[in-house]
């Protein structure tokens, strides 16, 4: 396509200066200001994504030390390291932390922080939104860990199932921290939900049309069109029903007053299912672009790979009574529910065979990053293996709510999404620092994270079949479940060590790493066609995009788009479906409202606990940041219609 | 014995010998999978462009093609025939066979009330933690809880079902070996979810009747002064405010029936074996054993505790 400035002749050749004085204008517009003002106000979408993934790795590691507490604890039969109500709390915000504060919001980051880039976009499409997310989060971590710090921390697990967790059998606040956390963790991944679709429909580069995007941007947007299902349903059950029953005396889940206490397992299992694939489906989507780079070849299955998350996301909504076996629902209910939860393999294991046969037809290369792909297929398809064995009611009545569970999900979790993860920390951390990770140090992080894992969870599925419930404190000496506690003990031992060289390897080599270069893997992404780290404007100039692998398959004279404003923040806005050019629009400018709306939230749902009157106050004080905030957004010249976008697509 | 793999009841047959059919064509695919990998990790294929990438022949390329469509033809295969495999186990599961025996469950936080039903009320009997039944007859177990969710598991006869407020559901088994097989609440249930463990006693039917018959009788009269004072000190000290013995006027239901206590293995939801040591340890301070139990610690002096378990050890 040709650029749709007309003012510049075809054949102009742009002088370094030039450049240097557009970037330094550029970089003056979109630049946060200066300072800790700076800090507090930004609305950038990678100084945004930097903290979540900070903040979430952070998480990662508190929900790390809770598990190592519960696995000292669990060593030896009879132990007396950590009381039953202490334990009740550490396992409770191991699992509330690694699901709500950790899993979800990392992929969130991850999209946060390069959708934006692999679409060529200058930002999110509502950046103050981002940034209202990201406070909104920071509020609910913040919470919890006061809260369990001052043994106030929940303690009915991260179900909490009533009337364990209902006002008569949860008396004090416990339960009300799990329910308002899980409120900000709502606001959190239905802001970041919302942006991602957005900015995926509607910002991506001229000629990006749908079937060109990056398999990890449509993991991300059919993951975010997801939350926009599922989350309303937690949001329903904790925060309106649940936190009604404890603080006014609803009795939604009370069977003596007519309520009814299922009816919370189907309203949380409408979103704990399909939570899961929320966190594993942009996990999968971060292995394709790994193995196209260290197989040099292009992934074979596009659209299969596509279909397959779309598929993915619509089996995730019919699984949610699979973990209710155990409950008196009829059988055939039952059975529809077996069927979707086998049938929901067969699309992940397409992308596996996929990935395989890319692998197969390349001539791979081991570098930490691809080690890591690797160790996701040894171990997730044994957690995807043990889901199918799960989905019998039969077995499923037998394994349910033991440690044959905790194996399994442990197996998807840590398998399917935190070795993805780990694999992308080594494969993008230059392009978020500048700098690489140390192989040498990854090596040692790969072998013994793998290891770790397998040691400690592998014996937990025996152990489960044994006999041995989840979440149970102690264990008696005589049932025999000593020695393969022990064994698991001794593996989570093995997982801390390659946790601290990878926290390790982070921090030194932000320093000391070697300087990375623009795209240091010869990748095909356009997130590898800046600078790394990212300017503040993102790119310079736009790329048009003529391919699936913009960086692979460069269009001959690598065309950009001109013609947009570069002395205020003005971006462009394409067709959801071909990425035409359709308008140009003004971007919002750096706000510290976000955090003002994020903080009166924080006031609402925490002050809520104590008393309802809070709500009123809370929501009235946001409303005036509300104000402001859109206040300071408007613009007169807010959105331009191109008129005709006389340029055809490539 | 408390394991999944040694089903001594046809319902736990069934899902076993599916377990080892799972394990070994879901073991079969991982090992595929893993060998497919690393030779496909070993890959030298491709020949490299101009632009950097390996590109393959038409031939290579439609053998891809054929490896995916198989593999993904084989998974289906696979899944269907798992799924029609476990319909028939869930059909199994589902026949509900006549002549039961049916005991009733509650679940307490934090154990087990099992009250065997009887068309003649003096012949109902209701026990705690230990649950007799004959071999080789279907035994129903009526569930229900008192408070929160528990779920009742005996993994050696049948998978678990929950218990559950506002709702009465029902599990079925036929232990077909006698033995002793132990089972233990697997919903999270509070504080002692970890030691709310129960026993199911298979016997020979006769034997069964036997124990049936003598459970039924009210606690035998203490003979001599020691377990008189015993039985005052149970009736007069905190005790009957929460526990039962048939034959006396303590008929609280808020904790375990103790009439037959003395003849049951274990105390405590099957926390502590039943001697004297344990007993007295329990009954002087519960809270050592099982932190935040409703029971609360004693203030007896020692020849009231004396007395008390001489008179409790009589009631077998």
């Amino acid at each position: 396509m040709t650029a749709p400035d007309a003012n510049l002749p075809a054949d102009v050749t742009l002088t370094d200066a030039a450049i240097a004085e557009e970037a330094a204008t550029l970089d003056a517009v979109w630049r946060d200001a200066p300072g800790f003002w700076g800090w507090l106000t930004s609305v950038d979408h990678k100084s945004i994504g930097k903290r979540y993934l900070i903040t979430a790795f952070l998480m990662f590691l508190a929900g790390g030390i809770e598990a190592a507490m519960m696995r000292a604890q669990l060593a030896r039969p009879e132990n007396a390291f950590l009381g039953p109500d202490r334990y009740n709390q550490i396992f409770t915000t191991h699992g509330t932390t690694m699901m709500f504060l950790f899993a979800v919001p990392v992929m969130n980051a991850m999209g946060l922080y390069f959708v934006p880039l692999m679409v060529g976009a200058r930002n999110v499409a509502f950046p103050r939104l981002n940034a209202f997310g990201y406070w909104c989060y920071l509020v609910g971590v913040v919470f919890l860990y006061v809260s369990l710090f001052v043994n106030m921390g929940p303690d009915t697990g991260w179900t909490a199932y009533v009337p364990l967790s209902g006002p008569q059998f949860a008396p004090g606040h416990r339960v009300d921290v799990w329910a308002q956390l899980v409120t900000f963790t709502e606001i959190a991944a239905l802001a970041a939900a919302v942006n991602i679709i957005v900015t995926t429909f509607k910002m991506r580069a001229p000629g990006m049309s749908l079937n060109r995007i990056p398999i990890f941007v449509w993991a991300q947007l059919v993951v975010s069109f997801m939350i926009v299902f599922a989350m309303p349903a937690v949001a329903t059950g904790s925060t309106i029903m649940l936190a009604a029953d404890r603080a006014v005396d609803t009795q939604w889940f009370n069977p003596a007053e007519g309520g009814d206490s299922l009816l919370w397992q189907h309203v949380f299992w409408f979103f704990g299912h399909p939570e899961v694939y929320i966190i594993f489906l942009p996990a999968l989507g971060l292995i394709t672009p790994i193995i196209e780079t260290f197989s040099r070849r292009r992934v074979f299955g596009y659209s299969a790979l596509v279909l397959a998350n779309i598929t993915t996301a619509f089996f995730a909504f019919g699984l949610w009574v699979h973990h209710m076996f155990a409950t008196p629902i009829p059988e055939l209910g039952q059975s529809l529910f077996t069927a979707a939860s086998t049938l929901i393999a067969i699309p992940t294991g397409v992308q596996i065979f996929c990935w395989l046969v890319t692998m197969w037809s390349g001539r791979p290369r081991f570098t930490t990053a691809m080690l890591f792909v690797l160790g996701f297929f040894f171990t997730f398809v044994i957690g995807g293996i043990t889901g199918v064995m799960l989905a019998s009611v039969g077995f499923d009545q037998q394994a349910h709510d033991t440690f044959f569970v905790v194996a399994h999900f442990h197996y998807v979790l840590l398998g399917g999404a935190v070795l993805p993860l780990m694999a992308a920390f080594y494969f993008w951390y230059p392009k978020v620092t500048g700098r690489l990770l140390s192989e040498r140090l990854g090596k040692w992080h790969f072998w013994l994270f793998v290891i770790g894992v397998n040691v400690t969870f592998f014996p937990m599925h025996i152990l489960g079949l044994e006999g041995m419930p989840r979440r149970v404190y102690t264990y008696l000496e005589p049932t025999g479940w000593g020695s393969l506690n022990l064994l698991a003990s001794l593996g989570a031992v093995v997982i801390a060590i390659s946790v601290v060289i990878f926290v390790v390897n982070l921090v030194k080599s932000y320093w000391v790493g070697d300087v990375a270069g623009p795209d240091p893997w010869s990748s095909s992404g356009l997130e590898w066609a800046t600078s790394s780290p990212a300017p503040s404007y993102n790119f310079l100039h736009t790329p048009i995009v003529g391919s699936r692998h913009p960086l692979w398959e460069p269009i001959a004279d690598a065309p950009v788009l001109v013609g947009l404003r570069t002395d205020r923040r003005e971006v462009l806005l394409t067709t959801t479906f071909d990425a035409r050019p359709d308008s140009r629009n003004h971007h919002p400018n750096p706000s510290i409202w976000p955090l003002y709306v994020a903080l009166c939230m924080g006031v609402t749902f925490i002050g809520s606990i104590f008393s309802p009157y809070f709500i009123l106050g809370g929501i009235g004080l946001a409303f005036i940041g509300l104000a402001a905030w859109a206040w300071q957004s408007s613009h007169p010249a807010g959105h331009e219609l191109i008129a005709a976008p006389e340029a055809e697509p490539v | 014995m408390h394991s999944f793999f040694h089903p001594t009841s046809p319902q736990a047959h069934v899902v076993t010998t599916l377990w080892w059919w799972m394990f070994g064509v879901g073991g079969a695919v991982w090992l595929i999978v893993v060998i497919a990998m690393l030779y496909a990790a070993r890959a030298r294929r491709g020949e490299r462009g101009d632009d950097g990438l390996l590109h393959v022949s038409e031939s290579t390329h439609h053998a891809m093609e054929r490896t995916v469509i198989g593999a993904g033809v084989v998974t289906v295969v696979i899944l269907l025939a798992f799924l029609a495999y476990d319909f028939s186990v869930g059909e199994a599961l589902a026949q509900h066979p006549d002549r039961a025996l049916t005991i009733e469950l509650t679940g307490h936080q934090w154990w087990w009330e099992a009250t065997y039903e009887n068309p003649d009320p003096s012949k109902r009997i209701t026990t705690a933690n230990e649950i007799h039944v004959p071999v080789g007859r279907p035994v129903q177990i009526k569930l229900r809880s008192a408070d929160v969710i528990h779920s009742f598991w005996v993994p050696n006869l049948n998978g678990k079902r929950d218990l559950i407020p506002g709702y009465v559901s029902s599990q079925w088994f036929t232990a077909d070996t006698a033995g002793m097989y132990r089972g233990q609440c697997a919903e999270f249930c509070g504080l002692q979810h970890a030691k709310m463990a129960l026993y199911i006693i298979a016997e020979p039917a006769a034997k069964f009747d036997a124990w049936l018959a003598a459970s039924a009788t009210t606690a035998p009269l203490p003979t001599d002064s020691a377990t008189r004072f015993g039985e005052q000190v149970f009736l007069t000290a905190s005790c009957a405010v929460c526990h039962s013995i048939a034959g006396t006027p303590a008929m609280a239901t808020v904790g375990p029936n103790l009439t037959h206590i003395a003849s049951r293995r274990t105390i405590a939801a099957g926390t502590l074996a039943n001697n004297r040591a344990n007993l007295t340890g329990w009954i002087v301070d519960p809270q050592a054993f099982k932190p935040g139990t409703l029971m609360p610690k004693s203030t007896l002096q020692p020849a009231e505790l004396q007395a008390l378990i001489a008179y409790l050890e009589t009631l077998k």
